[in-house]
């Protein structure tokens, strides 16, 4: 008897623990105001828990937002008559708090057994994208990202693994989308930009992840052709917690930035904030970082922003929320403002752009047919999106895509600029 | 001095200070283990709990910061203390919830119920405070000695100008993570030595029947050896706060590895072992990252846990079944 007690309890310890990853799922449905006709899911797969949940919900949020405006215009109904509903899945694991590609590959494969998923979209990690990738590929599925920017994904590149992207086209189609610019860009222009704010010697650390890593290899790269010395260049383990040794070579090193190819939930905040505590900001060394740490919550992470003003630099593929100038820019900030209470994250922008894309694809289709939306996914031309007008290539890229730098100071993102690659020929090199 | 000799000492301060808390870590690992031949894999955990409870706790009284004067001198160690009570005793409650029914089962139930309990306790740290990165206020007041004009013109009798050292800092923060680290292993080894308790502890981890027959009661020792490896993981846990100033709901895990490394290169069960252990990891984790390359401290590290288990099976101090061998 005592034996079935106990039993009793391990049971309930695991079912606790089973309930406590999807206790985050929750049902993230819309509820659409149009009834008529069939109904199209669409399955977003990106963090909703772990150290990215900030960005992760704010993306959601933003494609609901999406979906809504879009029924606005349409006197309530939905593309093509059809009722959406957004299935808001999460892939990141509870124990680590990062995407994980087991939950990524199990969410893919949920799409392709539903019936009614019609688009896969997500994710929000490049190396997350890596698994699902192949999954909806095979099924001839279109998926499209809010936020992968891992050139490999969709084209090959210098420092792109071997086979890439075919590896991730079983099928030999092109399925995979995105609205947003890429890393190949992101880092040469990340590298000129240092160069035309002064910097001489760079440190460049990544998290060994596709997308941290691949950002950390093109900065490299394009540093040493434009006369960036390159002091320095160290990986470290997402999960690690202590950085001072690093640290410390970074300061012998003599290089006066950190470039760090990180996102929110992979060490980024850590190096930020253990450059403050070991004195690397009072000595005047700077820190640069990609889109993956764009978002407000870096500041809350850090322990606040008035550690990394004026001492951090951030790039973003386009201008951020609250500077959308365009009608559309400003309708999507407000009403994300209005409706949440809140700021949207940056990368919600992209959220909401790849949803208008996704109702428009489903709205030229008419039908509900994975082949016939995949199809007219691919043909988006000319397309009127928050950060551009743009079109899709054959690879499955937006054709117009630009990165803004920031700097952070006076408590926020400020002093946004255009950057590129070339930047570097005609900037004036200042002295800081 | 040249900068290579400043980043080596820079590196020996840093190792030093990663073994302080790996030690006090460690120790609970191997007191678990030497007494109930468990390894308690929900212990980093414990850790965390120490870094969120005593953020709490501070919240609560919300002092000034930094920390100064009278705060500094009594709710700093009324904090600490009131963290390492609360830490022993979620240890101690675990213990009876999750392990103690298991005491005669076989020892992968218990070992797997421990993994259990840590995914358990992360999962219910990141409800609790959230799952991202959360800072922990500068409560401690931080000044580099290297910056301090005494200590300068010490250094400078000495014939040394020590305000060339742009590489080498050692803080108000390092003094306080020693402060509290080395008496505490101190005080741990003489309370296992010479109380009865530990002796006790001793007699129990030896032979648990006959400790019975001596009238000795064993599941309370069970329990005072849960609080006491709780209370210095906790404490662990609030220094490594006020010393990094940064943590989150999964650092037990990283920690926790780490710590459990250490107890088993040094000879698991075996108090002086686990404490060498952790300052030879520490070391190594800070010699590794600079000079290797962080990207290969694992496997640095746990290439000397292999090369140790491999060669010397029983650890550098020699394991014991018992914590009896101090």
């Amino acid at each position: 008897m005592r034996m079935k007690r106990y039993l009793g309890l391990v049971l309930l310890i695991t079912i606790a623990m089973m309930a406590m990853p999807t206790a985050n799922h929750g049902s993230n449905a819309v509820k659409p105001v149009s009834a008529q006709g069939e109904k199209i899911k669409v399955y977003t797969s990106w963090p909703l828990s772990g150290g990215t949940q900030a960005v992760g919900e704010s993306m959601l949020k933003a494609a609901e937002l999406a979906l809504a405006h879009y029924e606005e215009d349409h006197d309530g109904a939905g593309p093509a008559g059809f009722e959406i509903e957004i299935v808001g899945l999460d892939d990141a694991s509870p124990t680590t708090g990062a995407w994980d590609g087991t939950i990524e590959a199990e969410n893919a494969q949920r799409c392709v057994n539903d019936p009614e998923c019609m688009v896969y979209f997500g994710t929000y990690n490049s190396g997350a994208a890596k698994v699902s990738m192949v999954i909806t590929n095979e099924a001839g599925i279109a998926q499209i990202t809010p936020a992968n920017s891992y050139a490999g994904l969709t084209r090959a590149c210098e420092t792109c693994a071997e086979g890439e992207p075919d590896i991730y086209r079983p099928s030999g189609e092109v399925n995979y989308f995105r609205t947003n610019g890429t890393d190949d860009f992101q880092g040469p222009s990340d590298a000129s930009w240092a160069y035309c704010l002064g910097f001489e010697s760079v440190y460049i650390l990544d998290d060994t992840q596709a997308y941290g890593k691949g950002l950390a290899d093109e900065f490299e790269r394009h540093a040493e052709e434009i006369g960036l010395e390159v002091a320095g260049r160290a990986s470290v383990e997402s999960t690690d917690i202590d950085f001072r040794a690093l640290l410390t070579d970074v300061l012998a090193s003599g290089a006066d930035m950190v470039f760090g190819g990180f996102v929110l939930d992979s060490g980024g905040p850590q190096v930020i904030q253990q450059m403050f505590e070991l004195g690397l900001f009072e000595e005047d060394i700077y820190f640069m970082g990609p889109d993956g740490m764009a978002s407000p919550a870096l500041f809350d992470q850090i322990g606040g922003v008035e550690i990394a003003n004026d001492y951090v630099y951030i790039s973003f593929p386009g201008p951020l929320p609250s500077t959308l100038e365009s009608e559309q820019g400003v309708r999507f900030y407000q009403g994300y403002v209005d409706a949440y209470g809140e700021e949207p994250d940056p990368y919600a922008i992209y959220a909401y752009q790849s949803m208008q894309v996704i109702l428009d694809s489903i709205e030229r289709a008419g039908v509900a047919d994975r082949a016939a939306i995949l199809e007219a996914m691919r043909g988006t031309t000319e397309f009127e999106g928050l950060s551009a007008t743009f079109g899709f290539d054959e690879n499955g890229d937006a054709t117009v895509s630009g990165f803004y730098g920031y700097a952070v100071g006076d408590d926020t993102f400020i002093d946004g600029t255009l950057i590129t690659p070339n930047m570097n020929e005609t900037c004036e090199v200042a002295t800081d | 001095m040249s900068i290579d000799n400043q980043i080596f000492i820079q590196n020996v301060i840093i190792g030093l200070t990663v073994g302080g808390y790996l030690a006090l870590i460690a120790l609970g690992y191997t007191m678990v283990y030497g007494i109930i031949e468990l390894i308690n894999f929900a212990h980093g955990d414990l850790f965390a709990f120490g870094f969120f409870i005593s953020l709490t706790i501070f919240a609560k009284i919300n002092p000034e910061i930094p920390l100064h004067g009278s705060d500094l001198y009594f709710v700093l160690p009324a904090v600490a203390l009131l963290t390492m009570l609360l830490t022993g005793s979620l240890n101690v409650a675990i213990d009876q919830i999750a392990y103690r029914p298991l005491r005669k089962a076989p020892r992968l139930a218990p070992l797997l119920t421990a993994v259990g309990v840590s995914f358990m306790l992360e999962a219910i740290y990141s409800i609790w405070k959230g799952p991202t990165q959360i800072p922990y206020p500068r409560y401690f007041p931080k000044e580099d000695y290297i910056e301090n004009e005494h200590v300068i013109s010490f250094f400078s009798k000495l014939g040394m100008d020590i305000t060339e050292w742009r590489i080498v800092s050692f803080t108000t923060k390092d003094l306080f993570l020693f402060s509290v680290t080395i008496p505490l292993v101190a005080l741990l080894t003489l309370f296992i030595d010479r109380t009865r308790i530990g002796k006790a502890m001793r007699a129990s981890a030896q032979d648990r029947e006959a400790a019975m027959m001596m009238g000795i009661n064993v599941n309370r020792i069970i329990a005072a050896t849960f609080f006491v490896g709780g209370a210095l993981a906790g404490v662990a846990g609030m220094v490594w706060g006020l010393y990094i100033n940064s943590g989150r709901f999964t650092m037990g895990f990283e920690a926790g590895l780490m710590a459990f490394t250490s107890a088993v290169l040094g000879g698991i069960g075996n108090i002086r072992g686990a404490v060498l252990g952790a300052f030879i990891i520490g070391m190594t984790k800070a010699m590794s990252d600079s000079y290797i390359g962080s990207e290969w401290t694992r496997v640095v590290i746990f290439s000397i846990l292999i090369l140790m288990l491999v060669f010397r099976p029983s650890g550098i101090l020699g394991s014991t079944q018992s914590i009896e061998k101090l």
